[in-house]
């Protein structure tokens, strides 16, 4: 195993060109600027396209018209750029398209600041552009995990025709960590494969397979066919593709649920107050759509545990999925930072030892 | 018997939904028609043809033209159909728009799509008018023109002067060939086929951004009869959204 120091932006958009990507349609904002800027480089380096649209709202429809013909494209932006995207977000998933999409969370609301933050955990997963729909949305707490689920990214988008969403916060994107770089898959448009597409259909041919890409269904029946079909995709997705992490949860009273790059500095708070004899663990939502709520459930409310502890980088979102996870068998409290200030282990450790005081 | 006329085979057999005298389907007719005559003279290979629809009254233009397509968002057609250039660059790819669509929610969609010079044509049905919605006022309803959201006329003073895409974005160093049409009478009809394949042939050579507008009629929410309302186009569009050749890089 040969490891390289990387960038985490730089990282990511190095594993999403091995992983096949050949288009990327973006515009600059901080903290991901260096993703548009290395692919710029890079992608004619391998026959892809490089394109800085003129906004937001361009570059995802710019994907949405490079999907539709069977392409692997992927667009990045940081919060305020991911809001101007949902539009085309909310057409891709109703389109049934395939693409990733890069979020690079900073502080908001509105134009917030540039500092890392998680506050973007409602948009990614309920929603966020209009319309029943859901992405597949991942939440890496390492470069190495970034790059690993980028390698499977856009084969999950493909088998469930659904764009998927990378949560990453700013901290992943601007870190540089020892990484392993996967080789290049060797990836091509293959219209057998992908009959939805716009492949060079002609007429003649089979009406069903011309590519038509398309999210109205005018009338009442079939709009309810389009979207119960879609429901049976999430139904499908929630029940292979959840992910997550159980860190030394086995006999933990307190379990701490994060996600992220908060959940290594819980996981190093863990494995201080395991050496001081206090039994904590983690739970950590790799998938954060599909959310593993069972597996949460499980582990938040085995016997031992006592009180679960949500912390995140934001006024408290995803302690509403561990909630619902956990239906108050569990008293469950929330310790997080507005302004895009990471907790220090200090602050989680004093949390829990007050918890465990019965506080 | 001979046959001395047929549908061209890249039209759908489904029937337009449009209202009667409404000049969205002479337009279809005419950019389905270029795109075969390109392909019978061997120009373009068939199956390399994709079209972009937009939200508007032609907004199932994708299930009328019959080959791969796009229905994009409400502005975002020169957008999606960038992507799709991009991916497949030895297609012709062409957008269909309205003046809603094109000339207010997706003004900065098409300016860039001329400023990059994509090689892409966009089709621009300009009736003055949101047909779609019932009726409100665009960017391009004219100066006292009445609509559902100008009741009295369209007052200059209060929401400016209507908008000429074709000379603003001939004025774009990136756009190749702009021009206007309409196909009130069978010479302009002519014309506007004219244009249409030229700009098609102008794509597939590789060139720039081409835009061809077409001023169409919206007999419905004009409230007016379909031969009143071609003659409305000539005595009040025409004047002022002149006819003609905007700018044409490959004439100079
Ligand atoms: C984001 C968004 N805003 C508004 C609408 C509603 N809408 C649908 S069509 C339309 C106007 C279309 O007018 P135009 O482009 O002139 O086309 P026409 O119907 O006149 O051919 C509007 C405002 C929409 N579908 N999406
Ligand atoms: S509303 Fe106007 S633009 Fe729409 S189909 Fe009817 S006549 Fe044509
Ligand atoms: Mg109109």
């Amino acid at each position: 195993m040969s490891l390289t120091l990387m960038k985490g932006s730089e990282a990511i958009a190095e594993a999403a060109i091995r992983a096949g990507a050949r288009f990327f349609f973006g515009y600059p904002i901080t903290p991901q600027t260096e993703i548009p800027e290395y692919m710029s480089a890079r992608m004619p380096e391998v026959g892809g396209c490089f394109l800085q649209a003129e906004s937001e709202v361009a570059a995802i429809n710019m994907v949405y018209g490079a999907a539709g013909t069977g392409a692997r494209v992927i667009t990045s932006s940081s919060s305020p750029g991911v809001s101007l995207k949902q539009e085309g977000i909310s057409y891709c998933a109703g389109a049934q398209l395939p693409c990733v999409i890069l979020n690079v969370m900073r502080g908001g609301p509105g134009l917030g600041n540039i500092q890392a933050s998680q506050g973007d955990y409602f948009q990614g997963v309920k929603g966020g552009g209009n319309g029943d729909y859901h992405l597949l949305t991942y939440a890496p707490s390492s470069v190495q995990e970034a790059i690993d689920i980028m390698m499977f990214a856009f084969d999950k988008a493909e088998k469930y025709r659904m764009p998927v969403l990378f949560l990453a916060d700013g901290i992943i994107a601007q870190m540089m960590e020892p990484v392993e770089m996967p080789e290049m898959v060797d990836f091509k448009v293959d219209p057998e494969k992908k009959p939805w597409a716009c492949t060079g259909w002609k007429p003649g041919d089979d009406p069903e397979k011309r590519g038509v890409i398309n999210s109205i269904y005018i009338d009442t029946e079939s709009l309810t066919v389009h979207n119960a079909k879609l429901q049976a995709v999430y139904a499908e997705a929630r029940k292979n593709e959840q992910m997550w992490e159980c860190y030394k949860t086995e006999d933990a009273e307190i379990v701490v649920t994060a996600f992220g790059t908060v959940a290594r500095i819980v996981k190093t708070v863990v494995d201080q107050m395991r050496a001081e004899g206090h039994k904590v663990g983690l739970f950590r939502p790799i998938s954060v759509w599909p959310f593993p709520y069972d597996a949460l459930a499980e582990t938040c409310c085995a016997p031992q545990v006592k009180a679960v502890l949500d912390v995140e980088v934001n006024e408290g979102q995803m302690l509403e999925d561990v909630k619902l996870a956990i239906e108050g068998r569990k008293p469950v409290q929330f310790f997080g930072h507005l302004g895009s200030q990471f907790p220090t282990t200090a602050e989680i450790k004093e949390k829990i030892l007050e918890m465990k005081e019965g506080k | 018997m001979a046959v001395v006329f047929e549908k061209t085979k890249l039209l759908t057999d489904k029937p337009f939904h449009y209202c009667p005298g409404c000049n969205h389907g002479i337009i279809h007719r005419l950019v389905a028609e270029s795109v075969d005559e390109l392909i019978q003279e061997g120009k373009l290979e068939e199956g390399n043809v994709i079209a972009v629809a937009p939200v508007g009254c032609s907004v199932f233009a994708y299930d009328y033209f019959n080959m791969d397509a796009y229905e994009a968002a409400h502005g975002r057609a020169p957008a999606v159909a960038t992507g799709a250039k991009r991916s497949k660059p030895d297609t012709l790819v062409f957008t269909y728009q309205g003046d809603g669509d094109l000339a207010s929610i997706g003004t900065a969609e098409v300016v860039h799509a001329a400023h990059r010079g994509e090689k892409i044509c966009t089709i621009f049905v300009n009736n003055a008018i949101y047909g779609m919605t019932g009726g409100q006022m665009a960017p391009t309803t004219l100066v006292g023109q009445k609509t559902t959201t100008s009741p009295k006329g369209r007052d200059e003073a209060w929401c400016g002067a209507p908008i000429k895409m074709s000379e603003m974005l001939a004025e774009v160093p990136g756009s190749y060939y702009i021009e206007r049409c309409a196909v009130n009478n069978n010479a302009n009809i002519l014309k506007t086929k004219k244009a249409i394949k030229k700009a098609f042939q102008y794509q597939l050579d590789g060139k720039g951004f081409c835009l061809i507008e077409v001023l169409s009629t919206c007999p419905t929410n004009w409230g007016l009869s379909p031969v009143e309302a071609m003659k409305w186009l000539e005595e009040n569009m025409i004047p002022y959204y002149p006819l003609g050749v905007k700018k044409d890089k490959g004439a100079e």
